[in-house]
């Protein structure tokens, strides 16, 4: 097998985390398809250090980790707050941007 | 070990479609199931698919990482907030803005054979990848601890500032102002005696869930006797009537009271009869009395 | 006294002083106020015959005197400064302007005795007074314009001080806006003179005219003539004249002819190096001045109204001395000999018609009047030596001024001399018809008073002695000022060293010419006699020949301005402003509705939604891919 599959499968996560993320309202579910995301760009970041041999590429992943903890934390705290203050955690509820 | 290789092996491969297609299912999952509980769940089964795949590429602290960090924690920070937020409740999957599903499959679509296409334009054939062999010959973690404390060491103390800051940021938007004192215990008590020496003009029964009189004490116990301390049966006054009050209220606004007073006495009846007939004694007495207390209840 | 130049600010400040005290004194000088006004203009008479008398003390070349009070705007090489400059011909009419504002000073206390607004008009006139002194003492074009445009205020204030009445309002209106156009003249020619020489001051522009081209010079010179027309009412600025007599009498006498309407003849022979220098110009001065002398004097044969027909030989006189302004050396001094003489007979000839207005219920019109020489004896003397003096009697002012300027007018030479002495001739015979026919009107004939709107017939009456003074003074120099400023040509002399004299060759001898003048005077009178002496009087004026019906419509001009600048304008503004609607509007209008209809359609794209901007995103990104891919398969 050409380890190329690896991409292709990190393409195809990479798309359907980012459909989610047009589809779904819920903002958790929302958030989880951006964690998905990231986790598709993880894959092929260390499918390219395979490629490349060197492990830069699973440093970047690493620091991905990293990012996206922090992400979760502040983003996971903005839904609480929001849901507190709106008792709902659908992004199209918070639509105030609009005129 | 294959991974050390530049090419797959046929171990891999089988572990790549059966892995790959189960991964690809778990993503489909995540977006479509209806709750959000389902959808962690089947995330966190693509995320751990994906920590086997990093271990078969070579990333061995990547693939662990991935387990814990990821899988670990965050998917149960994950599932956390969806306790917090409701658990039971499932999404409408419903859209509601007009063309957004149409432009979310044309753009995902394009977006997906784009991709697909410019991986595929690129001719990667199994010789264009080197192999981890030679990277990971000291070991995979002593490899990547060397570029973290060299290469990439501000990066790394960037992280670090910027981990503290998720926590602090996390606090800070979740953190609620006190604005005022904490009430104290002799304070709560003697505004619970002033609000009840201050009864309703028109107080109703105080067996009905309407008794707004707010009593010093707390409230008096479900259950009747000692053979039913139920906690969704209604507990008798002194009359024989059920008092409301007595029952929790999650269980009164459900609707959920079991008023069992005269089933209660039936079975009391029944029982004393028992014992009478064992007793070979006469319970004249005793039937009067409890007709008497059915009729009460049951008016 | 060896300071005099010290006293010239004390001219213009006495005045002035009497204007700010008087207009802003307030009611508590209601009763004193029109002595204080009249004080203070003697006292400036006073100190210019103070100042007259020590520059008669000193040799002819050595007569001017400078007065340097401030900087007034020194900016890099713009300096503007305050300062006067008292030279004959200033004198001259700083004397004149004294002399007669002193006069009808006194002559209003009795003319206005009844108006309640008296200390105003004083102030007003003490205004005027100031800014005259200012126009004529001012060493440079900058501050002669601040007197220009303050003797057009005060002109405006005191035409219409009667402002109840519309008529005056518009009056004032009219005299303003037609003087507007004559100061824009002035104004841009300060301009160009700055342009040019860099300076505006007399000495220095009018030394350096050699340094500039006689383009330059011509519409330097075309530029005042303008300013000029407009100040002196001539043609085509002369409109404003006639409807200005709605002002009270002492005004008109003042200000619409004996001073102010004068200065546009200041102004040429102040600037005579520029006019010397561009014949072009002076061509078109002679011009102006002959047209406007017939003009004025074929208006005055058929005004009914004493002010208005006075306001027509104003027009004319004036005409007289812009003519002979336009000669060059041959004339200025002429002119101003005129303007002198013209001050006297003109401003007695006004204070006498307001004497008889006075003693007939402020009647205006000439064929209600009639056989007053027996009720108004010293109106009627003083107004005849007026008369005697303005159509050019043997002996009184106006002959010697008028035939100097007919004969200066014949030394042009060539056929331009003809035309212009021709027409000057002609005008003295038409002078001669009109005076005697407003004579004749007024003081001869049978009586033909109406009753006034309160149904009551006049009772003519001479007037109090503060008005009868004043036209006794004015009529002693009506008739000898001519003969002394005359006596071996002592004023041409005076004025030799501002103004330059040449003698001039007539084609005829100086005796012809003056046969000439006496003869078409005496043809002027006798047709006038024939008409009006002989014939009663109508009381309806008859219809008239068609030069009749035009010139007592002022010959057309107002129709000419209406037709051409009024409905010109508006046809232009109108145009101007469906231009602006249709197609300035439309282009801004048209650029803000697209956009405002484009963004009401992108707006739709902002929703709110972050879902739908996730899309553009994606979307995006899509594209970008796409564009990637293109760029690497090309």
């Amino acid at each position: 097998m050409n380890p190329v599959n690896y991409l292709y499968l990190a393409a195809l996560l990479f798309t359907i985390g980012a459909s989610g993320v047009l589809i779904r309202r819920n903002a958790i579910v929302v958030f989880m398809c951006i964690e998905l995301m990231l986790n598709a760009c993880n894959l092929s970041l260390v499918a390219f250090s395979r490629m490349h041999g060197n492990l830069d590429g699973q440093i970047i992943a690493f620091f991905t980790m990293v990012v996206a903890a922090a992400e979760v934390v502040v983003g996971l705290a903005i839904i609480v707050s929001l849901f507190r203050s709106r008792h709902s955690a659908s992004v199209d509820d918070a639509s105030l941007m609009k005129l | 070990m294959s991974a050390l290789a530049a090419a797959a092996s046929t171990g891999e491969a089988v572990q790549f479609w059966v892995l790959g297609t189960v991964a690809v299912v778990g993503a489909l999952g995540t977006i479509l199931m209806k709750k959000a509980v389902h959808s962690a769940l089947c995330l966190a089964a693509t995320m751990i698919i994906l920590a086997v795949f990093y271990l078969a590429n070579g990333a061995y602290f990547l693939g662990v990482v991935q387990i814990i960090v990821y899988t670990g924690a965050i998917m149960m920070l994950f599932l956390f907030v969806v306790m917090l937020v409701g658990v039971t409740a499932a999404d409408s999957l419903k859209e509601t803005l007009k063309g957004q599903r149409w432009w979310a499959a044309l753009c995902g679509i394009g977006f997906g054979v784009l991709m697909i296409a410019g991986i595929g334009q690129a001719s990667l054939g199994p010789g264009a990848f080197v192999g981890l062999g030679e990277a990971n010959a000291a070991g995979n973690v002593q490899g990547l601890a060397a570029l973290i404390f060299t290469k990439y060491v501000f990066a790394f103390e960037a992280t670090g500032a910027l981990l503290i800051t998720a926590a602090v940021g996390a606090m800070v938007l979740t953190h609620r102002e006190r604005t005022e004192r904490a009430r104290t215990q002799r304070e709560l008590a003697e505004q619970r005696v002033r609000e009840a020496s201050a009864p309703p003009s028109a107080a109703p029964h105080p067996a009905s869930a309407d008794y707004g009189w707010k009593l010093p004490t707390p409230l008096p116990a479900p259950g009747v006797y000692a053979r039913h301390n139920a906690v969704d049966i209604a507990g008798l006054l002194p009359d024989g009537t059920p008092s409301e009050l007595t029952v929790s209220k999650t269980l009164r606004d459900r609707g959920q009271i079991r008023d069992v007073s005269r089933e209660a006495l039936n079975d009391l009846r029944a029982l004393e009869q028992r014992s009478e007939e064992r007793l070979g004694r006469d319970c004249d007495e005793l039937d009067r009395g409890g007709r008497g207390e059915g009729q009460e209840a049951g008016r | 006294m060896d300071n005099a130049e010290n006293l010239i600010a004390l001219l213009v400040a006495a005045p002035l002083l009497g204007a700010v005290v008087l207009l802003l004194g307030g009611r508590r000088l209601d009763r004193t106020g029109h002595w204080v006004g009249t004080a203070l203009a003697g006292a400036s008479f006073v100190v210019a015959v103070v100042l007259f008398t020590e520059m008669l003390g000193r040799p002819g070349d050595d007569r001017t005197l400078y007065q340097h009070l401030f900087s007034w705007i020194p900016v890099g090489g713009f300096q503007a400064d305050v300062a006067f400059q008292l030279d004959q011909l200033s004198m001259t009419f700083v004397l004149l302007i004294t002399g007669v504002g002193s006069l009808i000073h006194l002559y209003s206390v009795g003319y206005m005795e009844h108006d309640e607004r008296r200390r105003r008009f004083f102030g007003y006139l003490n205004l005027f007074l100031a800014a005259m002194l200012l126009l004529v003492l001012a060493d440079n074009y900058l501050l002669l314009y601040v007197g220009w445009e303050g003797v057009g205020l005060a002109s405006y204030l005191l035409i219409g001080f009667w402002q109840h009445k519309p008529s005056a309002a518009t009056a004032a209106k009219k005299a303003f806006l037609v003087n507007r156009v004559g100061d824009m003249g002035l104004s841009l020619a300060i301009m160009v003179m700055f342009t040019t020489f860099g300076t505006f001051a007399f000495g220095p522009v009018l030394d350096s005219t050699g340094s500039a081209s006689e383009g330059t010079l011509t519409a330097l010179g075309l530029l005042l003539l303008l300013a000029a027309c407009g100040k002196s009412a001539q043609v085509p600025l002369q409109s404003w004249l006639g409807d200005a007599m709605e002002g009270p009498t002492p005004v008109s006498a003042l200000i619409h002819a004996a001073t102010m309407v004068t200065a546009g003849v200041y102004l040429i022979t102040r600037s005579g190096a520029i006019f010397d220098a561009a014949p072009a110009a002076q061509l078109a001065v002679v011009t102006v001045g002959a047209v406007t002398l017939l003009f004025g004097a074929i208006v005055g044969c058929a005004k009914d109204d004493i002010k208005k027909a006075l306001a027509g030989s104003t027009m004319s006189q004036i005409g007289y001395m812009i003519l002979a302004a336009g000669l060059g050396p041959v004339g200025y001094a002429f002119a101003i000999m005129h303007l002198v003489t013209h001050g006297f007979f003109k401003a007695g000839l006004f204070l006498g018609a307001g004497s008889v207005m006075h003693g007939m219920n402020d009647e205006v019109d000439m064929r209600r009047y009639g056989g007053l020489r027996r009720y108004m004896p010293i109106t009627f003397v003083t107004f005849g030596l007026g008369y005697l003096a303005i159509i050019g009697f043997p002996g009184l002012s106006g002959f010697f001024s008028k035939d100097k300027i007919i004969e200066a007018a014949f030394a042009k030479g060539g056929t331009e001399g003809w035309i212009l002495g021709g027409a000057a001739l002609l005008g003295a015979a038409i002078t001669a018809f009109y005076m005697t026919r407003v004579m004749l009107m007024t003081f001869f004939g049978e009586k033909r008073w109406q009753p006034d709107a309160k149904g009551e017939l006049p009772h003519p009456h001479e007037s109090p002695r503060t008005m009868t003074a004043p036209m006794i003074v004015l009529a002693f120099g009506s008739v000898f000022a001519g003969g002394l400023l005359s006596w071996h040509e002592s004023f041409v002399k005076w004025l030799e060293p501002v103004t330059g004299f040449d003698h001039g060759h007539a084609p005829l001898g100086a005796a012809a010419i003056t046969t000439a003048t006496v003869a078409a005077m005496v043809l002027g009178v006798a047709l006038a006699y024939l008409q009006y002496g002989r014939r009663p009087v109508p009381a309806t004026p008859p219809r008239g020949s068609l030069l009749t019906r035009a010139a007592r419509r002022d010959l057309l001009q107002d129709d000419l301005n209406h037709v051409v600048l009024v409905r010109g304008g508006e046809h232009l503004t109108r145009s101007l402003v469906y231009v602006d609607h249709s197609l300035v509007d439309g282009v801004v209008n048209g650029t803000a509705a697209s956009f405002g209809g484009l963004s009401g359609r992108l707006r739709k794209l902002q929703n709110g939604y972050a879902r739908t901007y996730a899309v553009t995103m994606f979307g995006g990104a899509a594209v970008l891919i796409a564009a990637t891919l293109l760029m690497r398969a090309v």
